[in-house]
């Protein structure tokens, strides 16, 4: 791992007052709330679809999936679109308004127990500067059942 | 030469060439007299072999050049077409296309066609006048390439006339043989201590240049015996191989007369590409082959999306021109839906394939079956050119073998069953498809046994799907409808019931996920029908839109019978089952917004209600709504793969003010 130190740019985002980053080459682009049609019977995290641009995309809340108090939605909240092969969904994510590069000795394992997040959700904890950054496996989050 | 870009094109092109050789084959096998689909027959394995030839598929060049000489011999008088002739020519199909299937998934040719082409090898040397039936039996077909010219012939029949021996001698030499052009002179030496050479393959100069492979041949006049001959050149180091074949005057002609005749057909096929009005050799398949464009499917869904997204927008201008006072804006409006329409029209005609694509299948498969089973079965196909949209077309192949096998299987009675029932011996299977409104209906019908319906009810019973009263009181429709439950079926294969059911569950699902339908017709003693109904196109459908709390639906209009009002006070409680009597029948009711935990919907509480009558074959349903938001053209969309397997929901749809609408899948919620 020390090896070869690479940089990766991460799409920053808020919960609550923690800070997460999803690798730039999963995000297809960020949007402002938009109304979403709920989709009776689905995973309880699922809010429902949302029409982007003629396709019908699933949209995630992210404090459902990660078991967090109901936050309140307003202007800042954004959803990050993400593809995982052919695969696109959508995260309702707080807060989201910088890309950060992280170098790849900057970041860590997840600690065990640490946090609300589910650790396998987790890819690492990245550090800039004094910030902790929680990174998340979109993949893993995409393609895994609900926890 | 990169021929990786034309593999796509050979394989696309070989199968449909195997579809018309296993059609002209069936025609064959029961009219074996017939010179067009010999001709037929020809004409694809002689393509075949060009283009396997062309991208250096020996096997299946090997392969379809020895099924040509078969075929000649046969056009010829030379050979029957008989029962074990067929298979052969079967079996060589199944390689075919199995060798084709490998290239496509691998882009290398199956196994060897050695045993195959032995085998019409075989065929070949059953002829009449056969005589060389000694251990050089077994021919290579290169040996066969050796053409004698009539000079060739003269000197033969001269030769035979003095007492004298004619062989053509097959040498091969050893791989590693550093002097070839050596070696072949040595054996020109031996031999013509013995004889005179008066032909060599490839001729003697090449063969001095060392211009041939391993191998070559030479013809032969000579006194002395053939065994002396070969041991002489046999003891000639570096000589692998001798293989000797007499020449006989007759045999040699008619080799003669193949080669002459394949050249003949040669010349008449590229003479009927290049003038297309022969009509009696180029059937009506291959002149409108001439007209098509192979088009990637991926375009063709593209072009539908963005057919798609134009109606979508086009339905919101519709929005805004009916608010407008402007009649030029009303009339564009009008004019653009038209345009549409027929956008839309034409652009599904070009994703509609004949169902015939699927069907041509069937003949093959009903021949093998009824071959094994020893049952006579007569297969009638009628509308095989009733069109239906591709992707439709890829998915009904399976449903429909499962049950065209359960048909001749199980429901098709043994021989002697049959005779003693005073029906005719033949078992027939009816298989049609037609258009009817809006959807497709494809039929299977056979006469045999029918459903055993005391049968399954028994079958239930012990099964502890029913009690035995509910099972006497069980009507038909019912107990035939039990064969689609999953458990049921592979209770049937363990057990061995004669009765349907393999796999009828797995027919039922994917003829649902097309949103089509499933229905069964049984007359007991007179056989069974099994329907199989299916929408024309799966990618855009008028619906009506409706309101429940404030979320809006879609049910598309082909389910819906009617729509009633119904008064709450109307509604009785049967069984733990809310029912309404509208027009003397007694409609179930399905409150959607309590099957999709819609919140706030007015019906929930109000006294009058508006249903929406929802059918399901034979079966209605009333769906309460909140309110009627009118009819709509609208395309579908998947929910996509990570919201798979959501229930009463079968995709969404794009509203013209960019909202999403969910489709209700009537057929889960009945």
């Amino acid at each position: 791992m020390e090896a070869s130190i690479f940089t990766k740019q991460f799409v920053i985002f808020k919960l609550d007052n923690e800070e997460y980053g999803i690798d730039i080459l999963r995000v297809k682009e960020i949007k402002e709330m938009m109304s979403i049609t709920r989709i009776p019977k689905a995973a309880h995290y699922v809010r429902g679809v949302i029409n982007l641009r003629g396709e019908v995309i699933p949209v995630i809340d992210l404090r459902k999936r990660f078991n967090l108090d109901e936050g309140n939605e307003d202007d800042n909240t954004r959803i990050i679109i993400v593809s995982v092969d052919d695969i696109v969904v959508g995260l309702i994510a707080d807060y989201s308004s910088e890309v950060v590069e992280i170098s790849s000795n900057a970041i860590e394992e997840a600690p065990d127990g640490a946090g609300t997040v589910d650790r396998n959700y987790i890819s690492g904890i990245g550090k800039v500067g004094e910030r902790l950054i929680i990174l998340l496996d979109v993949v893993k989050l995409i393609t895994n059942p609900a926890a | 030469m990169d021929i990786n870009q034309y593999l796509e094109i050979f394989i696309e092109e070989s199968l449909e060439h195997l579809q018309e050789l296993n059609q002209s084959l069936l025609d064959l096998e029961t009219n074996p007299g017939d010179m067009k689909t010999l001709n037929e027959i020809f004409r694809v394995a002689h393509t075949l072999k060009g283009m396997a030839g062309t991208m250096g598929f020996t096997g299946i060049a090997n392969l379809t050049h020895q099924m040509e000489n078969v075929l000649d011999a046969i056009r010829n008088g030379k050979v029957e077409v008989n029962s074990a002739m067929i298979d052969i020519l079967f079996e060589c199909l199944d390689y075919l296309s199995s060798s084709i299937n490998a290239v496509a998934s691998t882009g290398q040719e199956s196994s060897s066609a050695d045993a195959i082409i032995a085998s019409l090898n075989g065929m070949l040397l059953k002829k009449p006048e056969a005589e060389v039936k000694d251990e050089d039996a077994n021919v290579d077909i290169k040996e066969s390439k050796m053409k004698f010219n009539q000079y060739d012939d003269s000197i033969i029949k001269k030769a035979i006339q003095q007492n004298m021996g004619v062989y053509k001698i097959t040498l091969v030499l050893s791989k590693d043989c550093m002097l070839k052009s050596a070696r072949a002179f040595i054996v020109f030496q031996t031999v013509e201590r013995y004889g005179e050479i008066f032909k060599a393959e490839p001729n003697v100069e090449d063969i001095e240049d060392e211009k041939f492979d391993n191998e070559f041949t030479i013809a032969i006049i000579t006194k002395e015996p053939e065994a002396m001959i070969k041991k002489e050149l046999e003891s000639i180091a570096e000589v692998l191989e001798v293989r000797f074949e007499k020449v006989e005057l007759p045999e040699e002609q008619s080799i003669n007369d193949i080669d002459k005749n394949i050249n003949k057909e040669k010349e008449a096929l590229t003479a009927s590409t290049e003038e297309k009005e022969n009509g009696d050799e180029t059937r009506g398949k291959t002149t409108k082959m001439g007209k098509t464009v192979r088009v990637d499917i991926d375009r063709l869904d593209n072009l539908m999306n963005l057919v798609s997204e134009l109606i979508i927008i086009k339905t919101r201008l519709e929005g805004v021109g009916t608010d407008s006072k402007n009649q030029d804006m009303i009339e564009a409006v009008e004019y653009l839906e038209r345009i549409t329409t027929s956008l839309h029209d034409a652009v599904m005609k070009v994703r509609m394939v004949p169902v015939e694509r699927v069907f041509n299948r069937f003949p093959r498969m009903v021949r093998d079956l009824s071959k094994n089973l020893s049952k006579d079965i007569i297969l009638n196909m009628s509308g095989e050119e009733t069109e239906l949209d591709r992707t439709v077309i890829d998915e009904i192949g399976d449903p429909l073998i499962h049950l065209i096998r359960n048909a001749i299987d199980h429901g098709i009675e043994e021989k002697e069953e049959r005779i003693k029932n005073n029906k005719p011996v033949n078992g027939t299977v009816n298989l049609r498809a037609y258009q009817d409104g809006n959807s497709v209906v494809i039929e299977v019908e056979d006469d045999g046994a029918g459903i055993d319906i005391e049968k399954i009810k028994r079958k239930a019973v012990e099964k502890g799907i029913l009690s035995s009263t509910d099972a006497n009181e069980l009507e038909e429709k019912d107990a035939v409808d039990l064969l689609f439950n999953p458990g049921f079926s592979t209770a049937d294969k363990i057990s061995g019931l004669s009765g349907r059911g393999v796999g009828l569950d797995v027919v039922r699902t994917k003829i649902e996920s097309l949103n089509g339908l499933v229905e069964v017709e049984n007359s007991k003693g007179k056989g069974s029908k099994f329907i199989i109904r299916l929408p024309l196109t799966l990618a855009i459908i008028q619906a009506l839109l409706v309101n429940i709390g404030d979320e809006k639906f879609a049910i598309p209009l082909n389910v819906i019978r009617d729509i009633i009002e119904i008064e709450a006070s109307a509604i009785r409680n049967v069984h733990g089952q809310d029912v309404v009597l509208n027009r003397g029948i007694v409609l179930p009711i399905v409150r959607i917004s309590k099957m999709l935990d819609v919140e706030n919907a007015v019906s929930d509480e109000s006294e009058e209600l508006t249903a929406v009558v929802v059918k399901k074959g034979e079966k209605n349903a009333a769906f309460i709504v909140d309110s009627l938001m009118g009819q709509q053209e609208i395309v579908i969309k998947t929910l996509g793969k990570f919201l798979s397997g959501i229930k009463y929901i079968a995709g969404a749809t794009i509203l013209g003010d960019g909202q999403v609408a969910l489709i209700i899948d009537s057929n889960s919620l009945i």
